[in-house]
């Protein structure tokens, strides 16, 4: 199956890749989101033990 | 072990062990949502009804079960703090609201964008659709409940009450919404089920779900990290670690 | 000191708050007052034509109720919490959760009840026929109970939050869905010949289900509140 035809979906692509993109959108936003929290607050804690 | 478990609520352990554990859980997570989306979309044959558009159930189906197993979750650990008084607990179900919220949210998306060129409307009031409505509501309720209180303390208690309030109700939601739904649909194919499923199809499909569970594993952990050094700021065993 | 026997108590609260509203009648009249004014909304931007208003007339009649109903709730507990009542009552011995359900008995009886009786009327301007009215009114009897013990909950959770009103809303309606569901659909049924049986047990089931654990999560609830 050439690359052209498997873009294509078979005629959904719109529908199944826009899902998908979601879906990796969705997941990214929650690594980045918990990453950036915990980095966050420990910069957070950092600085009220600091003084 | 009563003593494993019981270190396990004290904070500045707990944090230790999910910040070791979470490597564990994110890795093989990455690998198998990787594999099922390429073996979804490239391997597995198009469907005999829905062609290519079917694909979109390996994203759909888990995170649908995703929603509905982290909102339990949640008010699991919100009934384990309540009865148990163990702070932790409560720090867990709020690391998990808005992680079940965006897979609610992504449910809802891909049904409906499945949806659209299935039965040429981008909304439908089906029974499964209108569920996940009801439940990112139940989320979005608890997340606002906690945000309203500054007390720390009310906060975790009032929203644990609130979970469990509303998990008893996801069943009686869930039926009357299908009961709803039949009324109108005597011959109800339930519309987002899977296709006249062959097994080859459904192989991307278990590796999706055991994907997700372990990013699932691997989210929880980074936040309930966050949430234990908000909530221990000023606590000792922080100024002293580090 | 001998304790007063629950029922007692319970009963004290139920006629003292039905007492004082006597006093405030028109905090008691305004839930019934919209009740009216929301339902005249529907035809108005939809259509006078009865024949059409009649397919709607069960869901918008309860749709109303629903809405009136949580207008009231919000200020259930308020009043209580602040004067300090609420301490005395956790603090009195006696089983809290009998004591709201009284509260919550005496606040349906002065706002659900009145809706529940205006139902038919209501309804009829909707093209709503009378063989509709017994299970309107029947189904709106155990809704709108069950949903002033779901609202206590939900009063209970956000006394003293700036603009709980809205917060209450929020919290409410997703849980007041299944009775939603269940009583304009027994109302459907019965304006299209079938008998509404089913839902109406479903009702009773839930009414019976929110009774017996409602108080639970209400009194947790007020305590959380009270004792910050």
């Amino acid at each position: 199956m050439d690359l052209q035809e498997f873009l294509r979906m078979g005629g959904y692509a719109g529908y199944v890749w826009s899902g998908y993109g979601l879906t990796a959108l969705v997941l990214v936003w929650n690594w980045w989101a918990a990453r950036r929290n915990e980095a966050e607050q420990l910069v957070s804690a950092q600085r009220r033990n600091a003084d | 072990m009563w003593l494993w478990l019981h270190k396990l609520g004290s904070p500045p352990h707990a944090y230790r062990l999910l910040g070791s554990m979470a490597p564990w859980f994110g890795w093989p997570a990455l690998v198998l949502i990787l594999v099922g989306t390429y073996w979804g979309l490239v391997e597995a044959p198009r469907d005999y009804q829905q062609g290519d558009a079917f694909r979109l159930l390996y994203v759909h189906a888990p995170s649908a079960w995703m929603s509905m197993f982290i909102y339990v979750v949640m008010a699991v650990a919100a009934g384990i703090g309540m009865i148990w008084r163990i702070k932790l607990a409560h720090a867990a179900a709020a690391a998990c609201a808005p992680i079940g919220a965006s897979f609610t949210f992504l449910a809802l998306a891909t049904g409906s964008i499945w949806g659209k060129p299935m039965w040429g409307t981008w909304w439908v009031w089906d029974a499964r659709l209108t569920s996940e409505l009801i439940l990112l509501f139940l989320y979005l309720g608890y997340m606002a409940l906690r945000s309203s209180f500054d007390d720390p303390q009310r906060a975790d208690r009032a929203s644990a009450v609130l979970a469990i309030v509303g998990v008893i109700n996801v069943p009686i939601i869930h039926y009357s919404v299908e009961w709803w739904t039949t009324l109108h649909q005597p011959a109800s194919v339930t519309k987002l089920d899977k296709p006249s499923i062959a097994l080859e199809m459904l192989y991307p499909l278990f590796i999706m779900m055991i994907g997700f569970q372990l990013y699932f594993g691997w989210a929880i952990s980074r936040r309930l990290r966050g949430e234990i050094l908000r909530r221990e700021r000023n606590a000792k065993w922080l100024k002293e670690s580090r | 000191m001998q304790r007063a026997p629950t029922s007692t108590a319970a009963g004290l609260v139920f006629r003292r708050d039905l007492m004082l509203a006597w006093r405030r009648w028109d905090e008691v009249a305004q839930p019934l007052i919209f009740y009216v004014v929301v339902t005249t909304l529907f035809p108005l931007a939809t259509t006078p034509d009865l024949s059409q208003l009649r397919e709607i007339s069960g869901g918008v009649v309860w749709v109303a109720a629903l809405l009136a109903s949580l207008l009231a709730l919000e200020s259930l507990f308020r009043s209580d919490v602040e004067d300090g009542t609420m301490e005395q009552w956790v603090m009195s011995g006696q089983p809290l959760g009998w004591l709201l359900l009284a509260k919550v008995a005496s606040h349906w009886v002065l706002t659900g009840l009145p809706l529940v009786v205006i139902a038919p009327v209501v309804g009829t301007a909707l093209g709503l026929p009378f063989e509709a009215w017994g299970t309107l009114v029947l189904s709106l009897l155990l809704g709108t109970a069950t949903l002033s013990i779901l609202g206590g909950i939900g009063a209970a959770l956000t006394v003293g939050v700036r603009r709980g009103s809205v917060l209450l809303s929020l919290l409410v309606l997703p849980l007041a869905m299944p009775l939603l569901i269940f009583g304009s659909r027994a109302v459907g049924m019965v304006m299209d010949g079938d008998s509404p049986s089913g839902p109406l047990q479903l009702l009773a089931a839930i009414f019976f289900l929110t009774l017996s654990l409602g108080p639970v999560a209400m009194s947790a609830a007020i305590r959380i509140s009270v004792e910050s």
